[in-house]
């Protein structure tokens, strides 16, 4: 029985800002910056805007491609890092939202930027073993960065949604899996804390790029496929230098990474990045290609997909909007109007 | 709590646009009606899901905002006409006051509409958008 994905559809919001405006409010050198992170922008999520809206609009998307009774869902499964309550899940506001309550289960992930994909592993075990008839596994974030710190200029939001099903009517189908998890304190946020704080240097070799390569060389060894079998591969972008460093260490060239490396103009979607990119990636392929598919998450492990492409991609791809969709138009904001939104400083309410 | 509970009758309405038909003469009531007031005892009503797409009637832009708003200010209030008949009242929201247009089309999204204090419950519902 083939496992693979009925539907996707991602959200990303509409505004953005430029890394030379948050430069400029930091006295910063915004070729450098640009230069050194291979970012020129990110979304910035609009007053009204959370994991929670972010989620549901990407579900909705994702229902609408899949053209499935959303009654039928088994399972929901909310990754992000960035829930809006600390007690209360934002899959039930989703399962709700996109009308699959009340005869499901639902719950919220959290494994830094990695929730998205441990989401779909649960949702293919559900399927796999017939407990469900689809489960659908959600990455989305509206992360955050302390006011003057590097991680600043990255933070982004944005989601994805994916619909785990089984059958003949499936847009790509999982070959299979191979996740790699160790305890490295790379990245972090405390309880109560607004923002998280990282280790600097520490977040590169011990962490994104040991955790990545080795889950995606993990899961070639599984398979016994080398790069040259993957016409893509999309992995984690915290910025854009990572993934293309970590790709071309595993052998991989810029033909395989470019479609799916999208964090140069939206940021790190954290929950959403891989996932966003992989959608943009499916937007784009033909049946029979493989994609290798590579998450990150701080505290770390990494998960590696091995997906090919079905014949279903064709009929279903136009059923709802692209990610090109979402990246123009946009509208830009300067750093004052950010830090509104983003409610980086108190709003004074008059009696 | 009491707003909490409140919200919570209406999130068919505030997240999915349902509301209801009356079968006999075909009108669409948006908040949901349970007797039709033309049909009365003959009407038969039925649940109505709008699709959430439409066209807008009217707006005005509030640059003084009551409270809880007041940091999205300029923004515009609506009232839309869905393509299943109904009207609504409604933020427009992803659009500057001066690209604003009556007749625009716009539809159904997902967004925070209010919030009870730091610490509350956070209300989820429809607001609309440009079509794009």
């Amino acid at each position: 029985m083939k496992i693979g994905i009925v539907g996707y559809g991602v959200y990303i919001p509409h505004y953005r800002i430029k890394v030379e405006e948050i430069a400029r409010v930091w006295g910063k050198n915004p070729e450098a910056i640009k230069d050194g992170l291979l970012i020129e922008e990110k979304a910035v999520p609009g007053p009204d805007e959370d994991t929670i809206t972010i989620s549901v609009e990407a579900a909705r998307y994702a229902v609408a491609r899949a053209g499935i009774d959303p009654t039928e869902i088994g399972a929901i499964y909310v990754g992000s890092e960035s829930h809006p309550y600390s007690v209360k899940p934002s899959a039930t506001t989703v399962a709700e939202a996109i009308g699959a309550t009340p005869a499901l289960t639902a719950a919220d992930y959290e494994f830094a930027c990695k929730a998205g994909t441990a989401a779909i592993q649960t949702c293919m075990g559900l399927v796999g073993a017939k407990l469900v008839k689809y489960g659908v596994a959600i990455g989305a974030d509206v992360s955050q960065g302390a006011p003057g710190d590097e991680l600043e200029y990255t933070t982004a939001a944005g989601g994805a949604a994916y619909i785990i099903g089984a059958g003949d009517s499936l847009i790509a189908n999982f070959e299979g899996f191979f996740s790699f998890t160790t305890d490295t304190p790379d990245f972090w946020r405390r309880d109560g804390q607004p923002y998280p704080r990282h280790g600097g240097r520490f977040t590169g070799k011990p962490a994104y790029f040991k955790h990545t390569i080795s889950a995606a060389k993990g899961l070639m060894e599984k398979l016994g496929t080398t790069p040259k079998d993957y016409n893509y591969i999309v992995l984690h972008q915290p910025n854009g230098k990572f993934p293309i460093r970590a790709a071309s260490e595993l052998g991989f060239n810029m033909d395989q990474i470019k479609t799916g490396l999208l964090c140069p103009k939206i940021g790190n979607t954290y929950s959403g990045s891989s996932l966003i990119g992989f959608a943009n990636v499916l937007d784009k392929a033909k049946p029979g290609e493989k994609i290798l598919l590579v998450s990150f998450g701080s505290g770390a492990g990494s998960d590696a997909f091995s997906v090919v492409v079905d014949d279903s991609i064709d009929q279903k791809r136009n059923k709802a909007p692209l990610v090109s969709h979402f990246l123009n138009p946009c509208v830009y904001i300067d750093y004052a109007i950010y830090a509104k939104y983003k409610q980086k400083f108190k709003v004074a309410t008059l009696p | 709590m009491a707003a909490a509970a409140r919200f919570w009758r209406k999130i068919p309405q505030r997240y999915n646009l349902i509301g209801t038909k009356c079968s006999a003469c075909n009108k669409v009531y948006f908040p949901p009606r349970y007797i039709c007031p033309v049909c009365r005892r003959a009407g038969k009503i039925e649940e109505f899901k709008l699709d959430g797409k439409g066209e807008l009637v009217t707006y005005a832009v509030i640059y003084i905002a009551p409270r809880g708003f007041e940091s999205q200010a300029p923004y515009i209030i609506g009232i839309v006409e869905l393509d299943g008949g109904a009207r609504v009242t409604t933020q427009i929201v992803d659009c500057d006051p001066k690209d604003v247009e009556i007749g625009m089309p716009v539809k159904a999204v997902f967004r925070k509409v209010n919030e009870d204090g730091e610490s509350g419950v956070i209300y989820y519902g429809y607001k609309f958008t440009p079509m794009r």
